[in-house]
């Protein structure tokens, strides 16, 4: 669950953390509001769940309340990487002399935690990464989750020095990776972590980024989800109990397992094809599921050929048919629905499904060639 | 052969009285594993079917000499049954939960491997050596034995893979699926020097997907240090960056993880790597059309 960059700023706030003072508005006479507390000079900055913002003029420097406004509308009128601005930060200006990159993330290949930390800080932490290596420290989270003092200041010392700003570096990446572990955090990033011209730090701007695994612990943080990371087929999928993202093709496709789901998308588009989405919906065969996944499916316009991919292992084909036989009587399929069948009662399944009119398949290739095949005809039925 | 199962293995389930736990305990042993007992707190002394119920995994392996747990605990206590598992002397713990939180899973496969335990999971279909003994909830039907091994982060797209091996004949050793979540208790690697070492395994085939770069670290240690034939499947081409494609572990972060650098990565080297999982069997065959184009793609 990705958080906007106000929210990740407050939890920053929460654990400690100097974070700029700011507060996000909704529309342009909010942010003048809240930028004539701040004496007129401010920040505006556009939130979205994508980065660019600064090279897609989101973020813009104002000294007056007249020229927050104006620069709040022309924000919140943007879209940036795809996510339409619904709301901008309004914060206070910091003057900084140095801009670092912290971190915390999970690094999977070395199965553990990390404190991640660049003297470059303020661009794109990838480019620095690959392109020099040696210019990023990463410090384990030993496991108890802590950071040992002699290794980050190892990694901290080179770029901030001894002194006063290395203890505040500390103490700083200690509260991070306090945040990081309490709050079941995947990434939580402060670019830049600033120093200020008279000597603070500062983290400001920030984005983190939660485990969906750990929602259920933490209900403080799924109330802070925001509707704008998904489209509303994708919250709809969720709320059915279904994993659905959204492509830009015109043959939708229902799988059972996400593996399988995402070969079947490439398999399409092997054949010739354009998917229109990922759908896996999942082990269970009730037809309640099949019957809401075929819904989800079909509100997209574009819509010509449907493909259902069914390996039935524990999840019982005629079960699975049962599911389709019923989402036929429920709602209009307009398009042509192509089956592919196989695994446990495959044949008892193929049988209900002929009754029916339904052809189920049970080669793969075949019916993904049938589904193209359809979907360019026109994709009447 | 095979690799860390066998007709000796004796296998506890973890949740044994609740829905999946009880199905699948039956299901295994109608698929010939040697369930020895079930846990499930509070239930010990009842049976489950004809399989004893334990308080515990202590008691469980204590009382059957269990060496193997199952597990069907749901995602909120599943890392601590895991910790219990390998405290309670189980040496291979096979964790089927999905949704269990990816700092969790860090802190308990550290814990595992301090037990000198083997742990595969989280997030996955288990564990099966046909003829010989099934830990996990794969169909058993559409499996033969056989020597190839097969190694897998899906669920059933591996059951899809492994129907084209078996209707080609080509019958499997171990098949594995490690999990869809980034941080799993036994990768690709640990499983390719288990399936070198194996006598009867002649092939492997690696069934990987987006997200991580696990795939490309396979394929170096292949170049080096495996001998014996591999094909490969990377589902997810189509995916879009930044999105989570159902497993958690199956995500395109910035430029890292994406299916053309895996893809790269074995092509590379050598390995060819199927546009479409029925072209597998042909790879393993060394017929030479499917491995012109396991190598260029596009058939």
């Amino acid at each position: 669950m990705k958080l906007f960059e106000y929210q990740s700023v407050k939890l920053l706030a929460q654990y400690g953390i100097p974070v700029p003072r700011g507060e996000a508005a909704e529309t342009p006479p909010e942010a003048a509001g809240i930028a004539a507390r701040f004496g007129g000079r401010c920040v505006i900055k556009a939130q979205v769940l994508s980065g660019g913002r600064g090279k897609a003029g989101g973020i813009r420097v104002v000294s007056s309340e007249k020229e927050a406004f104006v620069a709040a509308e022309k924000i919140l009128a943007m879209t940036i990487g795809g996510y339409p601005v619904t709301k901008v930060l309004v914060a206070e200006l910091v003057d900084l002399r140095r801009e670092f990159y912290a971190g915390c993330a999970v690094n999977r290949a070395m199965k553990r935690a990390e404190f991640i930390f660049s003297g470059a800080g303020g661009i794109d932490i990838e480019e620095t990464a690959s392109a020099y290596p040696d210019k990023i420290r990463r410090v384990p989270l030993d496991a108890s989750g802590g950071i040992g003092r002699l290794p980050l200041e190892e990694a901290l010392g080179p770029s901030i020095g001894r002194g006063m700003l290395l203890d505040k570096a500390l103490s700083v990446a200690w509260k991070m990776e306090r945040l990081f572990s309490e709050k079941d955090c995947l990434l939580l990033e402060v670019n830049p972590l600033g120093e200020t011209v008279d000597g603070r730090l500062v983290a400001v701007d920030a984005k983190i980024i939660i485990d969906d695994n750990a929602l259920a612990k933490h209900p403080e943080l799924e109330r802070l989800r925001n509707p704008e990371e998904y489209s509303r087929d994708e919250m709809d999928a969720r709320a059915a109990g279904l994993s659905f993202v959204g492509l830009d093709g015109d043959i939708g496709c229902m799988v059972n397992g996400a593996g399988l789901a995402m070969a079947t998308m490439d398999l399409i588009k092997h054949f010739g094809g354009r998917p229109a989405n990922f759908l896996d919906i999942g082990g269970s065969s009730s037809p309640q599921k099949v019957v809401d996944a075929i819904a989800i499916l079909l509100r997209n316009r574009n819509i010509r050929a449907i493909l259902m991919n069914i390996f039935g292992g524990i999840t019982r084909c005629d079960d699975v048919a049962k599911g389709v036989i019923l989402a036929k009587r429920m709602i209009d399929i307009p398009v042509p629905f192509v089956i592919r069948l196989i695994g446990t009662n495959d044949e008892i399944a193929r049988k209900l499904l002929a009754d029916e009119g339904i052809t189920a398949y049970s080669d793969l290739n075949e019916a993904v060639r049938s589904a193209v095949a359809s979907a360019g005809m026109g994709g009447a039925s | 052969m095979s690799i860390l199962i066998d007709e000796h293995s004796r296998v506890i389930v973890q949740g044994i009285t609740g829905r999946d736990g009880s199905f699948h305990a039956a299901a295994m042993l109608g698929d010939g594993t040697r369930v020895v007992g079930g846990v499930t707190p509070g239930k010990g002394g009842t049976l489950s079917g004809s399989v004893p119920v334990f308080n515990t995994v202590a008691e469980a392996v204590e009382r059957t000499g269990a060496d193997t747990s199952i597990l069907f605990v749901p995602a909120k206590n599943a890392a601590a049954a895991i910790r219990e598992a390998a405290d309670g002397g189980v040496k291979l713990v096979v964790c089927i939960t999905e949704g269990i939180p990816v700092q969790e899973m860090i802190a308990t496969v550290r814990y595992v491997k301090s037990k000198n335990a083997v742990l595969i999971g989280p997030n996955c279909p288990g564990l099966i050596s046909p003829g010989k003994c099934k830990v996990g909830i794969m169909p058993g039907r559409i499996h033969r034995p056989g020597s190839i091994g097969v190694i897998s982060r899906s669920g059933t797209l591996t059951y899809e893979v492994v129907y084209a091996l078996t209707e080609s004949g080509l019958g499997q050793s171990t098949c594995v699926g490690i999990g869809g979540d980034p941080v799993v208790g036994t990768g690709f690697i640990e499983l390719l020097e288990l399936f070198e070492k194996d006598g009867d395994t002649e092939g492997v085939v690696l069934i990987g997907e987006i997200g991580g770069e696990e795939e490309e670290e396979a394929a170096r240690y292949i170049e080096s240090y495996f001998s014996k034939k591999v094909a490969v499947f990377i589902s997810g081409r189509t995916a879009p960056a930044g999105k989570k494609m159902g497993h958690a572990g199956a995500i395109i972060s910035g430029s890292s993880g994406t299916a053309e650098s895996k893809v790269r990565a074995f092509r590379d080297i050598g390995v060819p790597v199927a546009d479409r999982p029925d072209q597998i069997p042909g790879i393993l065959k060394g017929e030479e059309a499917e491995r012109r184009i396991g190598m260029q793609g596009l058939a």
